[in-house]
């Protein structure tokens, strides 16, 4: 099977939704001759030209509206925000409209949008360029919030998503745009609302979603070493959660271990771990563990930044301490 | 010929007042449904403002879209939605047209191209962009109108819209309704600028103001600015001089303005005026007016009976219409 990155699974799933079906175009800032930020769009501009690679004024709630207009007149437009902090201009494009206007018209209207965003730190971006808000939006009925971890994924997602007539939030990681990863040359999905157990064990769950699934795995590895066997579950989608996979890993090994990079604080996880209090308190061996940012606007100085964000190191301790190691 | 063209003339005034009369004596139901706790939420009425929507949509043709702000029940029965739906939409039944879940704010009739009542101010500005980019890619020569108050000018939205449908050269009509309040301020407390359609200038795009106070002058504004935008010139800015009559909405105590002023504007009252306008150029009889002013009551009395004897949602369509199965 090819290895490829994440980036180009991205942008061949774009490039296909663009030569499948002429409904389809990209609108965002700086995705036309200079390829996008991260470099997705590479190439488009020539092979489709300006009228299907739009590149939009810096107007965050204009474009991304337009976008939820054109969808409503029978565009398939795909919207890129650069990035999600950007997404909070055109919060009440995507709140107020695009969740709600399906319910509001009683079903009269479809809104088949696409909006692209980068969620994540790491790139010493400081404070107002790192975050990671999707789990904001997935609090949010009416829209669906995707987050791939892989490019096998990402693929499949982004397929996915362009077979449905939702709005979706769908949310790339600034950090794995490099990384690598089978991705099969045929045509494939994967589901919206289905997590994913990406490694299997029987001793801790450990629940993540993006580049944190990385994260997990990366310790997951070392743990097998000490003897410690843990399960990696991949949420993948945010909104619709599928909760059932995660409760159904607790289960078995008993162990919870959530990792997020967002704030603690109201952060996704602190809904995962509730789900796994409502349906699985009686499997527990000892508390959910949770691993996240800290309470911080992420500052810039690299040893203040990595101090912030949460570190394998974090979820090594967190199994430990549930083990009794 | 001659007589023949003063003929349609006639019939179309005939409508404008039919139209309007309509309006109003909805409107006033809404007042009296509301009084009696009926219609809950929000009821913003139209009263005073008639000839700007019954002008305007006179000069559209069917395959045209609207979008439009909360005040929305006189563009919807301008647009010819259903009377009936609109009522029980209003009193919260299952046969109104968004099936209860819009309300007063949020009328809806996509067969009619009539895309919904928007209750975020400025919100539906981004959107009408984006259905102008749907119109432009289809080529079926249609145009979208979004309709707005002075109160959007405010909002960046607004201003977005303008930039993008302009350099995009987007079929969009904006019609401003400056009915001079933003909810209790007035313009001159909120904008730096009385003549309001002078902003297009700043993003390249025509416009003109309109006296929408008459219905005859409205429809003359209208069709010069329909005229240049179907023909592919790019989008138009129509602003509409009119007042409201009564209050922001339902709980408003008017406390803002003077009586004085408002008498002012009642002699310009759009439906008498037309009216005395129409009976002194022979053109009708005050029993001819009788005849539509009753067909008008029965119509309005029938809505009224329809939604009060139609079924209010069923709870277990509490989960339908959030998203595209």
């Amino acid at each position: 099977m090819p290895v490829i990155t994440y980036r180009d699974a991205i942008h061949d799933a774009l490039r296909e939704a663009l030569i499948k079906d002429d409904r389809v175009f990209i609108m965002g800032e700086d995705i036309g001759p200079y390829g996008g930020s991260y470099a997705v769009t590479k190439g488009f501009i020539d092979e489709f030209g300006p009228q299907r690679i739009i590149d939009t004024p810096i107007a965050e709630s204009g474009f991304v509206g337009a976008g939820v207009g054109a969808a409503i007149n029978g565009m398939r437009p795909i919207v890129e925000i650069m990035t999600i902090n950007f997404s909070l201009l055109a919060l009440d494009q995507i709140v107020n409209n695009a969740a709600k206007i399906r319910s509001m018209s009683g079903g009269q209207v479809k809104i088949p949008l696409i909006v692209r965003t980068v969620s994540g730190g790491g790139n010493q971006l400081a404070a107002t360029h790192s975050q990671s808000l999707e789990h904001w939006y997935a609090t949010v009925p009416g829209l669906k919030v995707v987050c791939p971890s892989t490019p096998y994924d990402i693929k499949g997602l982004f397929r996915a998503s362009m077979k449905e007539e939702n709005p979706i939030l769908f949310v790339e990681h600034s950090l794995l745009y490099r990384s690598r990863g089978e991705v099969p040359e045929g045509d494939y999905t994967v589901p919206i609302g289905l997590s994913d157990v990406k490694r299997q064990g029987k001793d801790v769950t450990l629940v993540s979603y993006s580049r944190m699934v990385h994260v997990a795995l990366s310790a997951a590895e070392k743990l097998a070493q000490e003897g410690i066997d843990c399960e990696v579950v991949d949420l993948r989608t945010l909104r619709p959660l599928d909760s059932n996979t995660v409760v159904k890993s607790v289960m078995k090994t008993n162990r919870a271990v959530l990792i997020e990079e967002t704030w603690k604080s109201g952060g996704f996880m602190a809904e995962v771990a509730s789900r796994i209090y409502e349906e699985a308190f009686d499997y527990l061996d000892g508390p959910v563990k949770r691993i996240a940012g800290k309470e911080v606007p992420l500052p810039y100085a690299r040893n203040l930044e990595l101090a912030a964000m949460p570190s394998e190191a974090e979820v090594l301790q967190a199994v430990h301490d549930l083990m009794g190691r | 010929m001659a007589t023949k063209q003063i003929a349609v003339d006639k019939q179309q005034l005939m409508e404008f007042y039919r139209q309007m009369a309509l309006i109003r004596r909805f409107e006033d139901m809404c007042a009296e449904k509301y009084a009696e706790g009926k219609i809950g939420g929000f009821v913003h009425l139209y009263v005073g403002e008639e000839a700007v929507a019954v002008g305007a949509f006179s000069a559209l043709e069917p395959r045209d879209l609207i979008m439009t702000h909360y005040r929305d029940h006189g563009h919807a029965i301008a647009r010819g939605v259903d009377t009936k739906k609109m009522m029980a939409e209003l009193l919260g039944k299952s046969t109104g047209t968004s099936k209860g879940k819009g309300g007063s704010m949020h009328i809806f009739d996509a067969s009619k191209g009539f895309l919904g009542g928007y209750a975020i101010v400025a919100a539906m500005l981004p959107m009408a962009v984006g259905l102008a980019m749907g119109a432009k890619f289809k080529k079926d020569g249609s145009i979208v109108v979004c309709i707005f108050g002075d109160g959007a000018m405010q909002e960046g939205e607004y201003h977005e819209s303008m930039l993008l449908a302009s350099l995009w050269n987007l079929p969009v009509l904006f019609l401003l309704e400056n009915n001079g309040y933003g909810m209790g301020v007035s313009l001159e407390n909120s904008y730096p600028l009385k003549e309001l359609y002078k902003t297009a200038a700043a993003y390249n795009v025509e416009a003109a103001p309109v006296d929408g106070m008459d219905v005859e002058g409205m429809r003359q504004g209208m069709l010069k600015a329909v005229e240049y935008v179907r023909s592919g010139k790019g989008p138009y800015l129509l602003e509409a001089t009119c007042y409201r009559f009564k209050g922001h909405s339902m709980a408003d105590p008017m406390s803002y303005r003077t009586r004085a002023e408002e008498e002012f504007w009642k002699k310009k009252d759009p439906i008498a005026s037309f009216k005395r306008r129409l009976i002194a150029a022979n053109l009708t009889t005050e029993a001819d007016i009788q005849k539509i002013e009753a067909a008008v009551e029965k119509e309005v009395q029938d809505a009224a009976k329809f939604a009060e004897e139609s079924p209010a949602p069923d709870v277990k369509d509490l989960y339908t219409d959030i998203y595209v199965e």
